[in-house]
């Protein structure tokens, strides 16, 4: 009992140390909150994929009372906003090279005619593909206009309506928002990101100013001195997960469906994983620059293939086997299952059990690896 | 004066030889100059896009009327679309709670009978958790069923000489293959040379500093321009390695078009590296201490690139005010430059422009970092 009371009171007191190295800088404690702060504010803003007044042109060669009526229902969609009325073919190619416009609509002289006579009358879509996603999201939304059009036109001209009509619903994210799914992935990730460096620069700076070895002398274990280096990381992780959870709920107003214990019981879990890759990172570099290149070699992978920035489920085959190694793509998944879908933890087995198995991969490789380096 | 220039470059030249050997000593340095590059592009290029495969949809038939069964039919031959015929609601509900479907395509009951009135749903559920891949399955559905609808029409149209309907024609230009592939090879070349470049040189003016070994380097007759010199033309030509190999393999591996001219897209690549090594520098000798460098260097070049450059979201797209953060960027020059350069071809007015805001970039870093190593030394 003794033994163990005095384990926990060294323990803490490394805790506190460390804390206060992090902390005591003032330029130090801003670095851990004003960049999060700002930066979960401002993504949130970005994080959107919806079409806000796009810019189109029209090139209308009929001119009869069916294409004037088409291009005001585009008008008036309110999605769209004209920025140009061309005049003949070649204006296309400049307006659209110049990114003024998005897209450009072309009716065809024949569109009146084609439409009267009952045919399909085609009107050609030229969309700026530079940005695929915003072509192919103009396109969709067209779509609907256009739908919409044929089912007035052919109702107005005695024929029946379109038969089928489609009724679609996202599920756990009724607007389909993309700063849903961004926010809630973001509080996974952008507090991955300075609690791995953290952590892989914190024995690099010992080290490179000789500090270390003081420490070494002391009393304390191997196994204290990295649970005093673990902590204080985690703490921050948490700390900053909390300021982007806050954002995302009081700023953003997403809300939240699952437990808040279960979040945060997951979300400690996977800062423990990261943690153990910053301290095997650390015990592999023995200058910052060298902790700091490694810590960045391995953030990049692991933000950019977590289903963060494009979905796991697109990737070819041995890439999605590749993902399996990356903790954030857990992290990320069980953020959006518990944050917007409220699913309970028995839920979320296949995405717990691999962290726990990163998390008891990484931290002994660690303490391997110190005793290792310091022989 | 001519010897004065000639010591001057005599200077540099020694600089730049020990700063080279303090880089090949290093080989973590090498690393991240030329194998990171590579390697990222490859992992990147082949893992991300937003083109979705083998959607899978769990498809309901409530109804197994000919006519549902023919309106289903046109889902079977989408080529991003996998579906899987399931017993009930339930049964596909539990389907994509598990994760093993993305959405949920169900034909109900009465379908042939209202059909037959002219007025009948089929229903569309998406697992909206991750929004911009549900909005694309559920396209893909929608043209599907469109597809189909189209069909009817026609024939009913033929039948009765009623009136026609319009058809949209979509042309995507500059990208015909319409795959994200081609957008976002570009993008990355941008955040490999932001890191690449900001992180060589985030930690080696704060190292200097922080070890007092700049000190020992102003008592030498070296003036500080040079030494911000030295320390450039290493880790340029690194730079530069990493860089062209970003290039060859976003041509050559990914096959992306290069419909502008090579020269412009140099010239355009090497101003940014020179931003991002500016940046580097920058914070490295504004901040003089390395783990204050790194976190800064973290957190204002990779995110910003990554999320405000219009590499994942258009920034016309975002807010006026958000957007407007983006055109601070020089990311965002850059990333406009290779789009165009790669995919549409040269378009001199814009490209000048943005070279120019690069250049401008460049030397308002450069002078900054300059000018915070200067006073120090008075």
């Amino acid at each position: 009992m003794d033994t163990l009371l005095a384990f926990l009171r060294r323990v803490l007191s490394l805790c506190g140390k460390e804390l206060l190295i992090i902390l005591k800088d003032p330029a130090n404690r801003a670095l851990l909150v004003v960049p999060v702060l700002l930066e979960s504010l401002l993504f949130g803003y970005a994080a959107t994929y919806d079409l806000k007044h796009a810019a189109y042109a029209l090139l209308d060669e009929d001119k009869g009372p069916a294409a004037v009526a088409l291009a005001a229902r585009l008008d008036a969609s309110g999605g769209f906003r004209r920025v140009a009325t061309l005049r003949n073919e070649t204006d296309i190619a400049p307006v659209i090279d110049t990114q003024q416009a998005l897209f450009v609509l072309h009716i065809g002289p024949e569109f009146e005619k084609q439409l009267r006579s009952g045919q399909p009358a085609p009107v050609q879509l030229i969309l700026d593909a530079r940005n695929s996603t915003t072509a192919g999201n103009a396109a969709t939304q067209l779509a609907g206009i256009v739908e919409q059009f044929n089912d007035d036109w052919l109702a107005r001209n005695g024929a029946r309506a379109l038969p089928v009509q489609i009724i679609s619903r996202a599920w756990y994210n009724p607007t389909s928002d993309t700063r849903w799914t961004m926010m809630t992935a973001l509080i996974a990730a952008l507090s991955m990101l300075q609690t791995l460096s953290l952590t892989a620069l914190s024995v690099a700076r010992e080290r490179e100013q000789g500090t270390f070895d003081q420490l070494l002398v002391t009393p304390y274990t191997p196994t204290e001195i990295m649970i005093g280096k673990c902590v204080p990381s985690m703490l921050v992780g948490i700390a900053q997960s909390t300021i982007i959870l806050l954002v995302g709920n009081l700023w953003f107003k997403i809300p939240m469906a699952g437990s808040a214990w279960a979040l945060y019981g997951s979300l400690l879990l996977f800062t423990l994983a990261v943690v153990g890759l910053g301290l095997a990172i650390s015990a592999l570099s023995s200058t910052m620059q060298q902790a700091m290149l490694y810590a960045f070699v391995l953030i990049m992978p692991l933000m950019l293939l977590s289903g963060l920035a494009t979905p796991i489920a697109n990737m070819p085959q041995p890439m999605q086997w590749l993902t399996m190694l990356n903790p954030l793509r857990y992290a990320i998944d069980l953020v959006h299952r518990i944050y917007l879908e409220g699913a309970d933890l028995g839920a979320l087995v296949g995405d717990i059990v691999p962290l726990v198995i990163i998390a008891c991969i990484t931290l002994p490789l660690a303490a391997w690896l110190f005793r290792h380096r310091l022989e | 004066m001519t010897s004065s220039r000639g010591a001057s470059s005599r200077r540099v030249a020694a600089l730049v030889r020990k700063e080279l050997r303090q880089l090949l000593r290093d080989r973590s340095n090498l690393l991240m100059g030329l194998a990171l590059p590579i390697v990222l592009i490859l992992l990147f290029g082949y893992g991300m896009t937003f083109d979705v495969r083998d959607a899978r949809v769990a498809l309901v038939m409530e109804d197994r009327s000919p006519e549902a069964a023919d309106v289903v039919a046109g889902l079977a031959l989408s080529r991003h679309i996998t579906p899987t015929l399931v017993n009930s609601m339930r049964d596909a509900e539990r389907r994509m709670a598990d994760r093993k479907a993305d959405a949920i395509v169900r034909i109900p009951q009465d379908f042939s009978r209202r059909l037959a009135a002219g007025k009948a749903d089929i229903q569309v559920l998406t697992y909206g958790v991750d929004a911009n891949h549900a909005r694309t399955i559920q396209s893909y559905v929608e043209q599907a069923l469109a597809l189909w609808q189209a069909r009817q029409a026609d024939r009913r149209g033929a039948a009765h000489g009623a009136a026609g309907f319009v058809v949209l024609e979509p042309r995507l230009w500059f990208n015909a293959a319409n795959t994200s592939t081609w957008f976002l090879v570009p993008g990355l070349i941008v955040i490999i040379i932001t890191l690449v470049g900001a992180f060589l040189t985030a930690l080696v003016m704060a190292r200097e500093w922080e070890r007092g070994t700049l000190e020992a380097l102003f008592v030498t007759p070296v003036r500080p321009m040079e030494i911000l010199l030295a320390k450039t033309i290493p880790y340029f030509c690194v730079g530069l390695i990493g860089l062209l190999m970003s290039i060859l393999a976003a041509r050559f591996l990914f096959g992306v078009p290069l419909h502008g001219s090579l020269g412009a897209l140099l010239l355009a690549s090497v101003l940014y590296l020179l931003v991002a090594l500016g940046l580097g520098l920058c914070i490295s000798s504004v901040t003089r201490n390395q783990f204050v460098a790194s976190q800064v260097a973290l957190l204002a070049s990779f995110m910003p690139a990554l999320m405000l450059s219009g590499f994942l979201f258009d920034l016309r797209n975002m807010p006026a005010v958000v957007a407007g953060v983006g055109h601070v960027l020089p990311a965002t020059y850059y990333l406009e430059l290779l789009k165009s350069i790669f995919l549409s071809g040269d378009f001199w007015p814009m490209i000048l422009r943005n070279c120019a805001v690069l250049l401008l970039y460049a030397i308002v870093l450069m002078a900054l970092a300059h000018r915070r190593t200067r006073k120090h030394l008075e």
